[in-house]
């Protein structure tokens, strides 16, 4: 297991190294920085002297070298647009977004999951059939029009809830947080039902598509002929069983979350990572776009080894090398 | 009848479809008393897995009891409400199921599939659950049983996999098991332990046994009586040396000339021509009629009478008579 986790680990460290390059390169192509940065009265060798001072002048693979070994110290340059480093304009705006994806997140996991069940154990019920037909809309309606519309119900027509930022945080050590004030709490909800929404309808329809297909099984079968209760057999036989298909997808949306956090933060003027992206594209920000898109690969990255070790903690088949004998 | 451990009586379970109502088992009565395997035969789709699932109040919806009853010694069980059917289930009806590769939960111990068995049916505590779980897979023939009660079913090979399962069906104390196809998935090898291992724990504790197969050679084996069932109906039953020595029903005949029997050397194994016909289109009269030597008009008009065999019963219009066995068929 330990060589197991050690080749995933190497394997990640891969993965970013790649996204790192590809996002590099990618932003060489967008516009010229230098343009934006000096204002209409620039001379020639102004632009050629602010090329040398952000290393603009040198090799793309230099600069990619350059790149990646500030990176890993956690220095992503400065941003051309305020002029101050990108690791700090990230860890300020940081708070936001991962409070914003942990509320949705856990929406969507602990909703998802409980409605997938209930879903599949009374799949002929009236009220599961209203869920899976409402589902519909979670599904197929875009996010920002999910937004908007929840801004014109409790926003502009009820006026309960904010329609954008974050109401007031409170400041602890270097972290923002919405969750100690009522006005920080109550901003919180409806960009937090937008952006889980979508996440919540796909893990319930997964989980209920798993539940059906584990409730066939014959092991569900003989649990019943032993006469356990419906409860333990649902959820202590059948649902454990759903998880590994069930985990796998949840880690990879929670992930998905955060990356399209973006869109909900530009929705709600959410102070987060994304809306800070959105505002770096339109200034070709490179350092800012660069180091926002490493922090999203190394969150899958990272999310996507935690699942594949929750594996070993769910199905002990996999716990192979416990020395037991296979065969008795 | 009240001795009896399990006793059916005219069972009819149907299955409400777009074309109309199938009956996969209708009218089907027997008995079984404490310690007596009763073997169930007949071809895939005659009714027996069917019938040991109204038993035992497992039938798939829209499958359901429409007729006659089931007393479990002495109680009348085919129209308990849920809750106390799902009691009596493991308490006093064990099942045993195929394939035991897909019978255990892959992700519990034995231990903990055991124990939450026994104190979902006996008040008792969680050590004392786990004594009883050690002793069970010990009756069962698991070597070193307390070591391995924390091994996941994956540890066990097929054969004993199928011992956990028996040790799973038995450890709440029932008084009948079903044992639905218990040797089908098993090495021949291992099919024969299996079936000393039923006969042993059948014999010690006096469980009754109803064992449904399509296994002659595992009903010659292991139990005391035989019912052949055939497209629902129950053919013949009786007990086993008479039916397989003088099967009364021409269906029981040709079953039994159809039967590989080492002893009888390699001459070539005789068939029943034709098949049996599907629910959707049951033939008037008695269903084996279109297969059957010796049928005449009335076999096509009506089921065959239920009449008294040596030992047993039988549902047939012309009942073999012994000189004739030798042209069944």
């Amino acid at each position: 297991m330990l060589a197991y986790i050690i080749r995933r680990v190497a394997q990640s460290v891969l993965v970013l190294l790649v996204v790192g390059l590809v996002a590099f390169s990618m932003f060489r192509f967008v516009g010229d920085p230098v343009d934006n940065m000096l204002g209409q009265e620039r001379t020639q060798a102004d632009i050629e002297r602010l090329r040398v001072e952000l290393g603009l002048d040198q090799p793309f693979p230099v600069q990619y070298g350059k790149f990646l070994g500030q990176a890993v110290q956690g220095n992503f340059g400065l941003s051309y647009r305020q002029g101050r480093p990108v690791a700090d304009i990230l860890l300020e705006r940081a708070p936001a977004t991962l409070e914003l994806a942990a509320v949705s997140g856990l929406m969507a996991m602990i909703g998802g999951i409980g409605l997938g069940v209930f879903t599949a154990i009374r799949r002929r019920g009236l009220g599961a059939n209203i869920v899976m037909t409402s589902s519909l809309v979670g599904v197929s309606l875009p996010t920002f029009l999910i937004g908007i519309l929840l801004i014109y119900v409790f926003s502009v027509e009820l006026n309960w809830l904010p329609s954008f930022g974050r109401g007031e945080v409170v400041r602890l050590g270097g972290w923002t947080t919405g969750f100690l004030t009522e006005s920080g709490l109550k901003a919180l909800i409806l960009p937090s039902i937008t952006l889980g929404l979508y996440q919540m309808t796909l893990i319930m329809r997964l989980v209920r598509t798993e539940m059906l297909e584990v409730l066939r099984q014959d092991y569900i079968r003989f649990a019943r002929a032993r006469g356990l209760r419906e409860r333990s057999v649902n959820f202590r036989h059948a649902l454990k069983n759903t998880m590994v298909p069930v985990i796998t997808v949840t880690g990879l949306q929670l992930g998905s979350i955060i990356a399209f956090a973006i869109i909900t933060e530009t929705v709600f003027q959410w102070p987060g990572v994304g809306l800070l992206f959105i505002n770096a594209i339109q200034f070709v920000d490179i350092p800012v776009m660069a180091a926002y898109l490493m922090l999203i690969s190394v969150m899958f990255v990272a999310i996507n080894l935690i699942v594949d070790l929750l594996y070993f903690a769910i199905d002990p088949r996999l716990r192979l090398d416990r020395g037991t004998g296979a065969k008795a | 009848m009240n001795t009896a451990v399990l006793s059916v009586r005219d069972l009819v379970v149907e299955i409400p479809t777009r074309n109309g109502v199938l009956r996969p088992v209708d009218q089907v009565s027997y008995d079984i008393a404490p310690g007596e395997i009763l073997g169930v035969v007949g071809e895939s789709g005659a009714g027996k897995s069917m019938t040991g699932n109204a038993v035992i109040g497992l039938l798939d919806p829209p499958a359901r009891i429409t007729g006659g009853e089931i007393h479990v010694s002495g109680q009348r069980i085919d129209n308990l409400p849920r809750e106390a059917l799902r009691r009596l289930r493991g308490r006093k009806i064990g099942m045993i199921f195929q394939d035991p590769l897909t019978s255990l939960n892959p992700l519990l111990t034995v231990g903990e599939q055991l124990t939450e068995t026994i104190r979902e049916h006996l008040d008792v505590s969680e050590s004392e659950a786990l004594n009883r779980a050690v002793a069970a897979l010990d009756e069962v023939g698991i070597p070193a049983a307390r070591q391995r009660i924390g091994s996941y079913p994956f540890e066990f090979s097929g054969g004993m996999r199928q011992r956990v399962v028996i040790a799973l069906a038995l450890c709440a104390e029932p008084e009948l098991v079903i044992a639905d196809e218990p040797t089908t998935a098993l090495d021949v090898s291992v099919q024969a332990q299996i079936v000393a291992l039923l006969k042993r724990l059948c014999r010690d504790r006096g469980v009754a046994v109803m064992l449904v197969t399509h296994d002659m050679g595992v009903i010659a084996e292991a139990a005391d009586r035989v019912a052949v069932m055939y497209a629902g109906r129950l053919a013949e039953i009786g007990p086993v040396r008479d039916v397989v020595s003088h099967p009364t029903h021409p269906y029981t005949a040709g079953l039994m000339a159809s039967t590989p029997l080492a002893s009888l050397g390699h001459n070539r194994l005789r068939q029943i021509p034709g098949a049996m016909p599907r629910l959707e289109a049951l033939p008037d009269g008695c269903a084996f009629h279109p297969r059957c030597a010796y049928a005449e008009d009335t076999c096509r008009a009506e089921p065959g009478p239920s009449i008294e065999t040596c030992g047993g019963r039988a549902a047939c219009w012309f009942p073999l008579s012994h000189d004739e066995q030798e042209g069944a068929a």
